[in-house]
């Protein structure tokens, strides 16, 4: 199978991607009907993995779910909860069941979840599973040096906080990452725009763009009880004070139009930082919204891959240096 | 990929679960946990740990540490034998959990974290920090401690050694826990622990990485 992610990235077009997070119960029903809300609006769209160390339906189902209704998924997998046998297993299934995308995380310690006594594996952490799965594509061997056959294909993804302490690290963390071999990164929450650009800056520094697409996270803050709860109980966030007090200044009646407002501002923004080449829409039980701010970002609905590279090309010469991207499997 | 909901039991559910495990071996395990220090609870629950010794002391010791012909000699008949291997075992794990939280991993990492112990993480990171740190520096699971990987980068920053935090980290191996990590380092079983501080794509399977 192929990723139309990486085809989009590589054609040095703007990528799309969302997110779903699966329901608490045995139905597939909203992911599929939150994926058709999203079909022809996003290049992938991100299947959760049981996100917040919350019980949710699995992302691999969650991502045959989306498949179903004709959006590509990106599977989320974490270390949480699966030690390095389990965890491998799982993509090889999601390879060979077409699942198109993997993007690894090392989850959310479940003391912060709803069964806060759970054992926590953490077997591996983000990176060494990043590596072991772009060792199983391309040297067709388990991290037991067995050889897979056939070889699994996915387009392999990471996630980055370029917001959180130790802010001379985060750039080089995501270096790690890509040394291991992460193609794509989608970046946690922009809302403080100027210090995305500065990590950009330190990306493309370290020469990042060239081997790793990097999707901005964006998201909209519609009312201040979840201005509150992102300021307050999500940890490694960062929301600035011009932008608190932008959505505190206007009547109560009105926050979530500025917060939509203000997210299409923050996907424009982001999207003439040079080096940044695409944008990850997170808008938890809204995903109706997206195609909104997405419009009006100016962003506009997903045509095939090939015209969208006319559109972009003037894009930012950084991620552009990418062309040669067979160099991905090297 | 990030929290939005988080909503969780009651910390105080939460905080007396902790601290009071309520199953048949309670006693065995307090009484565990006083003889052997924080050791017990870190294993079981790792928290972030904060280094007792500056960076700079233990970047000097570790060069009287390093391996030679005579500590291998040493290490090899320590494994051969018994009681002075639990004994040297026992010593080892006094010392490292005093001075750095240490759970006894037997594969250690300290060289290349600015002397913090990344198993002290409660995600037991070997690569750096997660997303998750507070803006204050405080650990996203513990939010009373300071992240041990900014602990880390900072002793690490001070002494000129951030390179280090450019190496891969290779996974642990989990049969190794209990093990005098200085056994296995004289003897050279740690040498595949992690890559150059600048290797792009790195062999996941290195040579003299095998443990037995």
């Amino acid at each position: 199978m192929s990723s139309r992610l990486r085809k989009r990235l590589e054609a040095d077009g703007f990528a799309v991607t969302a997110e779903i997070g699966p329901p608490r119960g045995a139905d597939l029903a909203a992911v599929r009907n939150k994926a058709e809300i999203l079909r022809g609006w996003v290049d992938a769209v991100n299947i959760t993995d049981n996100q917040g160390a919350h019980v949710r339906l699995s992302s691999w189902a969650g991502s045959l779910a989306a498949m179903d209704v004709g959006v590509e998924p990106v599977m989320q997998l974490t270390c949480r909860d699966r030690n390095r046998i389990a965890l491998q297993s799982e993509l090889l299934s999601a390879s060979a069941m077409g699942i198109p995308n993997v993007l690894f995380m090392t989850g959310d310690h479940p003391k912060l979840g709803d069964h806060a006594e759970a054992k926590p594996v953490f077997d591996l952490d983000s990176i060494q599973l990043t590596w072991a799965a772009r060792t199983m594509r391309d040297e067709r061997k388990l991290m037991s040096g067995r050889e897979v056959d056939p070889a699994p294909d996915w387009f392999i993804g990471a996630v980055e906080n370029p917001f959180a302490p130790p802010a001379g690290f985060r750039a080089q963390r995501l270096a790690k990452k890509v040394a291991a071999g992460a193609e794509f990164v989608q970046t946690q929450f922009v809302f403080d725009v100027p210090a995305f650009a500065r990590w950009m800056d330190q990306v493309i520094d370290l020469g990042l763009t060239e081997r790793c697409h990097v999707i901005a996270g964006v998201g909209p803050i519609r009312s201040l009880r979840a201005l509150d709860h992102m300021s307050n109980n999500v940890p490694g966030l960062h929301i600035p004070d011009d932008v608190s007090r932008r959505l505190r200044g206007v009547p109560a009646d009105r926050v979530a139009d500025e917060g939509m407002r203000l997210a299409a501002e923050i996907v424009q923004l982001v999207r003439e930082i040079p080096g940044v080449s695409g944008v990850h829409v997170m808008a938890f039980g809204y995903e109706r919204g997206i195609p909104e701010i997405l419009e009006r970002a100016g962003v506009g609905a997903r045509g095939d891959v090939a015209p969208a590279a006319d559109r972009a090309a003037g894009e930012g010469a950084a991620a552009g240096e990418g062309a040669g991207e067979g160099g991905h499997a090297d | 990929m990030t929290t939005m909901s988080r909503t969780s039991p009651p910390a105080s559910a939460r905080a007396t679960k902790e601290s009071a495990p309520t199953d048949a071996s309670h006693g065995r395990r307090e009484q565990g946990r006083r003889r052997r220090g924080q050791s017990l609870e870190q294993r079981r629950a790792p928290h972030p740990h904060q280094p007792k010794l500056a960076a700079r002391s233990m970047y000097r010791i570790q060069r009287l540490m390093r391996p030679n012909p005579l500590y291998r000699g040493f290490a090899a008949w320590l494994e051969s034998t018994r009681l002075p291997r639990r004994l040297f075992t026992a010593a080892e794990e006094r010392v490292k959990n005093e001075l750095f939280g240490c759970a006894m991993c037997g594969q250690c990492a300290l060289p290349v974290t600015g002397y913090a112990c990344p198993m002290s993480c409660p995600k037991q990171m070997r690569n750096g920090p997660c997303g998750g740190v507070g803006a204050d520096g405080s650990c996203e699971v513990y939010p009373d401690r300071r992240c041990v990987w900014l602990e880390a980068y900072t002793r690490a920053e001070h002494e000129g050694r951030t390179d280090d935090f450019n190496r891969l980290l290779r996974p642990i191996d989990q049969r190794a826990w209990g093990q005098s990590s200085w056994i296995n380092y004289w003897q050279g079983r740690d040498e595949g622990l992690w890559t150059g501080p600048d290797e792009q794509r790195p062999d996941l399977h290195p040579e003299g990485q095998a443990r037995s």
